[in-house]
């Protein structure tokens, strides 16, 4: 956290003397900072998280808007055709992440995700609710809320 | 070429929105309206506001832009999973085709504990 603040330190700095205050000179100023501090860390062998997760997030977000509007198709097509080819019900995945945060944004990133909607979390938080849509194996659909689960954990630990 | 950048994103978004009205009326129960609303919804009004975006070209529109983006998609998954869990909370059934129900009978009806596993054996 105290990286990215020097980061944004950094980005203010290169406004600062290139004299251009626009949104897009405050990205280069970032990029600039962020290969700065990288090559510092690296440098000083620093094991630096901040650096590491910048690309695991840039990443991320990638995947997610592949995920997205993948997903986005398949039920887009059960709605428009005249037949359900859905499967769907009501499954509990045993969670491996226990912090609020963690448990919260995974749960908004599986409601997010067309064909899976978070419904409740169990009182000791060990098991989250999902109806998912397209039951086709039900190991298939762990798998697939497994590996986000570690993405998220990937990036907020 | 902007132009084209921008009718493709406001057709896109149009059509999702489409998508997720037809879904709200032809989806069997309240947790498959909820899939094909919230999720298409969100996307296209995202769509939509990317497409206000390109068409300026400026700082400040962009910003906001980004901004509304931001919300659709912090807001629109908490709704849903309030909806989904008060529509499960006060009864109302499941589609006939639901093939799997793990929630069912796990909630305690006084004080709203849910349990993450079976409270009594299903064959006692």
């Amino acid at each position: 956290m105290i990286a990215f603040l020097w980061n944004l330190l950094l980005a203010l700095a290169w406004v600062a003397l290139t004299g251009d205050f626009s949104g897009s000179n405050f990205v280069v100023g970032y990029v600039i900072g962020y290969l700065v501090l990288y090559m510092a860390a690296w440098q000083m062998r620093l094991g630096n998280s901040y650096t590491r997760k910048v690309p695991r997030i840039i990443g991320f977000v990638l995947f997610f808007i592949y995920d997205l509007v993948k997903a986005n198709l398949r039920v887009a097509y059960d709605v428009v055709t005249p037949t359900h080819q859905m499967r769907p019900g009501v499954v509990a995945i045993p969670l491996t992440v226990d912090r609020d945060a963690e448990i919260t944004v995974l749960a908004n990133l599986i409601s997010v995700t067309p064909g899976t909607l978070s419904l409740d979390v169990s009182s000791d938080r060990k098991v989250l609710y999902i109806h998912a849509m397209y039951i086709d194996s039900e190991q298939e659909l762990e798998d697939s809320i497994k590996a986000l689960e570690r993405r998220v954990m990937d990036i907020l630990r | 070429m902007n132009e084209i950048v921008t009718s493709i994103l406001l057709i896109g978004g149009a059509l999702l929105m489409l998508v997720a009205a037809i879904g709200a009326v032809r989806m069997p129960d309240l947790p498959t309206r909820m899939h094909a609303t919230t999720k298409a919804g969100a996307l296209g009004g995202g769509l939509m506001v990317l497409a206000v975006a390109t068409y300026f070209l400026e700082g400040s529109v962009t910003a906001r832009a980004l901004a509304v983006v931001v919300f659709i998609i912090l807001t629109a998954p908490v709704a849903a999973h309030i909806i989904g869990r008060a529509g499960y909370f006060v009864g109302v059934p499941l589609w006939e085709g639901t093939i799997r129900d793990d929630l069912k009978d796990r909630y305690d009806p006084d004080s709203h504990i849910l349990h993450s596993r079976d409270r009594t054996p299903p064959n006692s």
